[in-house]
């Protein structure tokens, strides 16, 4: 990559900022929901009209919504996101806290969706309209059609209810507790996953060289390991990167299914307490990671791809 | 004749298309087939009983049905997911055909929205669009259409592109041709059949989204019998009642499959890529 593509890059993503934040920021100014009122109902009192009214005023609820937006940028520049209202804490204090058992999650199912996913992609791919094949496309397809949170209830049911072995809340956030959310997430993504990797590594295995090599007397295996994997880890990466991305936005579903204390289930609350900063705040990290990632898996083609490297 | 060796010829598409047909009937037909069950009216008398010959899915702690309000929750389900998947049809589509055919400001203004879109994962904004407009299905369905029109934009107007130099097209435009009826007659035609495709295949996945936006609470509200809501108003009871959770699910998943199963035998149909 050139520098010319590097900054254009940056400052693509920052346009893009901007784009984002700013729709949340008008999302929340247009909701229906008064975050005052519902702060002070949170606390418990009853709120008099002229009490909203002057906390408003003083949080300057009341100005117009260009010049709250750029209060708020201003302040994010700062680093101060806002305090949450609900939760009575700096939103940057809360969306650390929830950083890294969000990781954790990302890291272990991500292995997990690699276990499955690559080897299953591969083989179906090879034995290409053999049972094997049709085996692995018929489970696949049942996976895209399986809803997460049912898969992450029954899962439940069976491991945590009836057979007693792992907790049924996780939010202690430690290993045992990350287990079934981690194979929940792994078993919904790696369906879609299997198929782009059985897609690859077909492109790959009727491309010419294939042909050439094998008619040369190479060995299938060592074409398969060393050549045409290689070769199929561009759109491999592609959809890692995707996923790692959303995942650390943190996988609102699973995470309230298992209670498990990452950065969706607190996405989650925020809403439900329409806790504008908080919603804020979260969204902008999304948005940070999710082009953060997209540009390492830009970078990783050029580590991959050695064509990329020529051509500068 | 034709017809006749048409459903012969594609066997998948005619066992799925029957599936979705009567999914969709014992949707339209719901009153008939709970034989007048209210899926909103229990007797707290019947609350948390497992499947009997009364109640063949049991019922929750209100006493309600189980099996008819999986019955009539395929009407919450199926509307929503029909609306989404025309919303986002017409709307994407369409922008996306204004963009390639007219091309300048109005393509980059359209198209940047659309990259802004895709550079960002689609649910947690559904989500946060939902929850800030307030629960309900019809604020669900608008969430989601607008995270997911982007796909179909892109789509039609790299379908118009294609043409939109084509010497055909400039000779109508030169003999007078007037824009709607060149949009109308030319690049609709042309980008119509792989929307379709694309629409088809959407279906299934779209009904996932909707139902995991009722689960989190963002999208029906009670006593509205739907899959998701039904499903997360279930986990309460996993111990004790583990039918209300496994119904509802059940519902989702065949629905899904019946409808991805048909997405994916019209797509093998209409492809040319595969003739």
């Amino acid at each position: 990559m050139s520098k010319k593509q590097v900054i254009s890059r940056l400052l693509q993503i920052v346009v893009v900022l901007l784009g984002i934040s700013f729709i949340t920021f008008l999302l929340t100014y247009i909701s229906p929901g008064d975050p005052v009122r519902h702060m002070l109902t949170a606390s418990g009192t009853m709120p008099s009209e002229e009490l909203i009214q002057s906390i408003r005023e003083e949080m300057g609820l009341n100005d117009p919504v260009i010049v709250q937006y750029f209060r708020w940028l201003g302040n994010c520049l700062h680093g101060d996101f806002g305090e949450s209202y609900t939760l009575g804490k700096p939103v940057v204090t809360l969306v650390a806290a929830r950083l890294w058992p969000t990781l954790r999650l990302t890291i272990m199912s991500t292995v997990l969706l690699i276990i499955i996913a690559v080897p299953l992609g591969v083989l179906s791919a090879v034995y290409k309209n053999t049972w094997i094949d049709y085996l692995v496309r018929g489970l696949t397809f049942f996976g895209v059609s399986l809803p997460n949170f049912w898969v992450g209830l029954l899962l439940m049911l069976v491991f945590c209810v009836k057979l007693n072995l792992l907790p049924v809340v996780s939010s202690s956030g430690d290993f045992k507790s990350m287990i079934l959310p981690a194979v929940t997430l792994a078993i919904a993504m790696s369906s879609k996953y299997t198929r782009q990797v059985r897609t690859a590594v077909l492109d790959e295995l009727t491309s010419d060289y294939v042909i050439g090599a094998e008619a040369r007397g190479v060995k299938f295996s060592k074409i398969l390991w060393r050549h045409v994997f290689p070769n199929s880890l561009l759109p491999i990466i592609t959809m890692l990167g995707m996923s790692i991305g959303s995942l650390l936005g943190g996988t609102s579903v699973v995470e309230v299914i298992f209670s498990y204390p990452g950065l969706g289930n607190l996405a989650v609350t925020a809403i439900t307490s329409c806790d504008y900063y908080l919603i804020q705040g979260y969204v902008l990290w999304i948005s940070i990671t999710y082009m953060l990632i997209n540009l390492i898996v830009d970078f990783s083609y050029y580590l991959v791809d050695p064509r990329m490297r020529l051509k500068r | 004749m034709k017809k006749q060796n048409f459903f012969l010829r594609n066997k998948q598409f005619t066992i799925f298309l029957i599936l979705a047909c009567l999914i969709i009937l014992a949707a339209i037909f719901a009153p008939f087939i709970t034989h007048g069950i209210d899926p909103t009216e229990g007797n707290l008398k019947d609350a948390i009983m497992p499947p009997s010959g009364e109640h063949i899915f049991g019922t929750d702690k209100l006493g309600r049905d189980i099996f008819a309000r999986v019955i009539y929750g395929a009407r919450t389900s199926l509307t929503a997911t029909f609306s989404l998947v025309m919303l986002i049809f017409f709307v994407g589509g369409m922008l996306g055909i204004i963009a390639g055919y007219f091309g300048g400001i109005v393509d980059t203004v359209i198209m940047r929205i659309a990259d802004m879109m895709l550079a960002f994962p689609g649910l947690v904004l559904a989500l946060a669009v939902a929850g800030v407009m307030g629960a309900n299905m019809r604020n669900a369905v608008i969430a989601i259409a607008l995270v997911s029109w982007t796909k179909y934009a892109r789509l039609s107007r790299s379908l118009v592109l294609k043409i939109r130099n084509r010497d055909y097209v400039s000779a109508a435009i030169v003999t007078g041709s007037k824009t709607p009826y060149m949009i109308w007659r030319y690049m609709i035609p042309n980008a119509i059949p792989t929307l379709i495709i694309t629409a088809a295949t959407d279906i299934g996945g779209m009904m996932l989204e909707l139902a995991a936006l009722s689960f989190l609470g963002f999208g029906a509200v009670p006593p509205t019998p739907e899959w998701g809501l039904m499903l997360s108003e279930g986990r309460a009871y996993m111990q004790s009642a583990p039918w209300l959770m496994i119904f509802p699910g059940l519902a989702i998943f065949v629905t899904v499959v019946v409808f991805n199963m048909l997405g994916d035998s019209v797509r093998d149909i209409l492809d040319p890529k595969n003739e």
